[in-house]
């Protein structure tokens, strides 16, 4: 059967495994969307190790469409585990691959979710002193 | 389980609507244009729907007229009166009209053709009388008032608009035209142009359990209106193009139909009423979208606080049930609904409705799986967006 969304980003948006907040999260990063008024909070948890700033755990909260919630999820998935070096140089069209493919008009949300990470590093590197 | 809410969106054709069809496509397929048998057999399926068609509208069968679709009807009803005026002419409608109406209205404003007036409605959805009172200038020529509002379901009083612009004509040399898009309205509501005191009126097959690509004006006898589309001269040169037979046959048998399943528009009214009671009392923080009161007896539509509506549409549509809603994210254009923000909903808020459409084939355990499936939908979203 036809559907809207892919049989994978449906999947996020139904049974997302990075809903939620962290308490006393290293970082947040909250974004919005203009276009449409979508909202979204990134929280970070980093662990220092070997010299390297590893995101440990990563979660959202989202107000928002279908796309905005399952890329929520799929970037928190991207994330989890890699350098915030590595994780600020996912893009989005790694997002929308993550999640199979998401309609046209819905790109955009795959950016709000990759700034939300964004923010969320830059809060963090702001929060222990870098630029 | 499968449950189709979106019958504002289109109806499905009834069953005894798609028999009268039928044998216009295979067997009695003429072109009405055509004096041999077959032509003259396919003209005559064209009177006799005009005759059902201006029964139920309570006019004569000369001012009903076939379109393609009720935004052509809508189209036709504005650009084609405005044609061939010596001065630039003024047109009052509403911030709540279908796009078929206002991007019309704004296309003739941008192209310096018409000056527009939009109406803000109240908060509950209703044009005040006062309101177009207002308004009216020397050089108004048409008023396009909806009869019923496609989101939010809420009815204007057509017939005490009518009465205003009728009194108003009287003192005036260039009179006032009312045209009313019924599209919403023609399965349920009175359209007895005499009654409301319209000079047009669009009705649409698809909304009212005929053949979508089908459409109604009516005209009154003796207003001027010039075509938007040239070719063949059919419908008395109004609007050229072949005759749809089968699609107007299914008008015209969708309206009988309209009389047969009267009995049913109370009932459809309780199981409106009913919905709308148990949602207020099992999910909080939701408000009801338009008047209570003056509402078609098929329409709800909600706002719940901390959910977006395309994520709640989605969600009923993974359960079986197919509704609709007016959030920017839900639309192509990727803007919140003008009607919700035109009776005061902040954008932040019209993010959250969610439409339902009753039809005629809605049972009450359709709508008690609904009101089962719907609050955990919002409970798992507000978890979702951390709203408490």
């Amino acid at each position: 059967m036809k559907s809207y969304y892919s049989k994978e980003a449906l999947e996020h948006f139904l049974n997302p495994k990075n809903m939620g907040v962290i308490e006393n999260p290293d970082a947040i990063g909250k974004v919005g969307n203009p276009i449409c008024g979508d909202q979204m909070e990134i929280y970070i948890k980093v662990e220092k190790k070997d010299g390297q700033e590893i995101i440990k755990d990563i979660k959202f909260k989202t107000l928002g469409c279908a796309a905005a919630i399952a890329t929520s999820d799929m970037i928190c998935e991207l994330a989890k585990g890699k350098t915030l070096e590595e994780a600020v140089g996912i893009k989005y069209q790694d997002i929308v691959n993550g999640l199979g493919d998401l309609p046209p008009v819905k790109i955009h949300c795959s950016f709000l979710a990759n700034n939300g990470l964004k923010e969320a590093v830059k809060d963090y590197h702001e929060r222990n002193g870098k630029k | 389980m499968q449950v189709y809410f979106d019958n504002a969106a289109t109806t499905a054709v009834d069953k005894n609507v798609l028999k009268k069809m039928l044998p216009y496509f295979t067997e009695k397929y003429g072109n009405p244009s055509s004096i041999h048998y077959l032509g003259q057999e396919a003209l005559e399926a064209v009177d006799e729907s005009k005759e059902i068609i201006s029964k139920f509208l309570n006019c004569r069968a000369e001012e009903v007229f076939f379109t393609s679709s009720a935004t052509e009807s809508n189209n036709l009803a504005i650009k084609g009166v405005l044609e061939g005026l010596d001065f630039k002419p003024h047109i009052i409608t509403s911030l709540i009209e279908h796009p078929s109406v206002i991007e019309v209205c704004k296309y003739l404003e941008k192209e310096g053709k018409a000056e527009v007036s939009y109406i803000k409605p109240n908060t509950e959805g209703i044009i005040g009388l006062e309101s177009i009172k207002k308004e009216i200038k020397n050089n108004t020529v048409l008023i396009s008032i909806m009869y019923a509002n496609n989101e939010i379901g809420t009815i204007q009083d057509i017939k005490n608009i009518g009465s205003l612009i009728k009194e108003l004509n009287i003192d005036r040399k260039n009179k006032i035209l009312f045209h009313t898009d019924a599209v919403q309205a023609g399965a349920y509501l009175n359209c007895d142009i005499k009654e409301l005191g319209v000079d047009l009126l669009t009705l649409s097959g698809h909304k009212i359990y005929g053949p979508k690509g089908v459409s109604v004006l009516f005209i009154k006898e003796g207003i001027k209106i010039k075509p938007i589309i040239y070719g063949g001269g059919q419908e008395m040169g109004l609007r050229s193009g072949t005759y749809n037979i089968p699609s107007i046959v299914g008008m015209g048998a969708a309206i009988e139909e309209i009389k047969k399943n009267k009995d049913k528009i109370e009932d459809i009214k309780k199981l409106r009423d009913y919905l709308i009671k148990e949602i207020e009392k099992n999910i909080p923080l939701v408000s009801l979208n338009g008047s209570r009161e003056q509402r078609l007896p098929n329409n709800i539509n909600f706002n719940f606080k901390g959910v977006e509506g395309e994520s709640v549409v989605i969600s009923l549509n993974q359960e079986g049930i197919m509704a609709s809603s007016g959030s920017a994210c839900a639309s192509k254009k990727l803007k919140a609904s003008g009607v919700l923000l035109a009776i005061g909903i902040r954008q932040e808020e019209a993010h959250g409705s969610l439409r339902i459409s009753l039809g005629r084939e809605t049972t009450k355990k359709e709508i008690d799986y609904f009101l089962k499936v719907l609050p955990n939908i919002i409970k798992r979203l507000r978890a979702i967006s951390g709203f408490k």
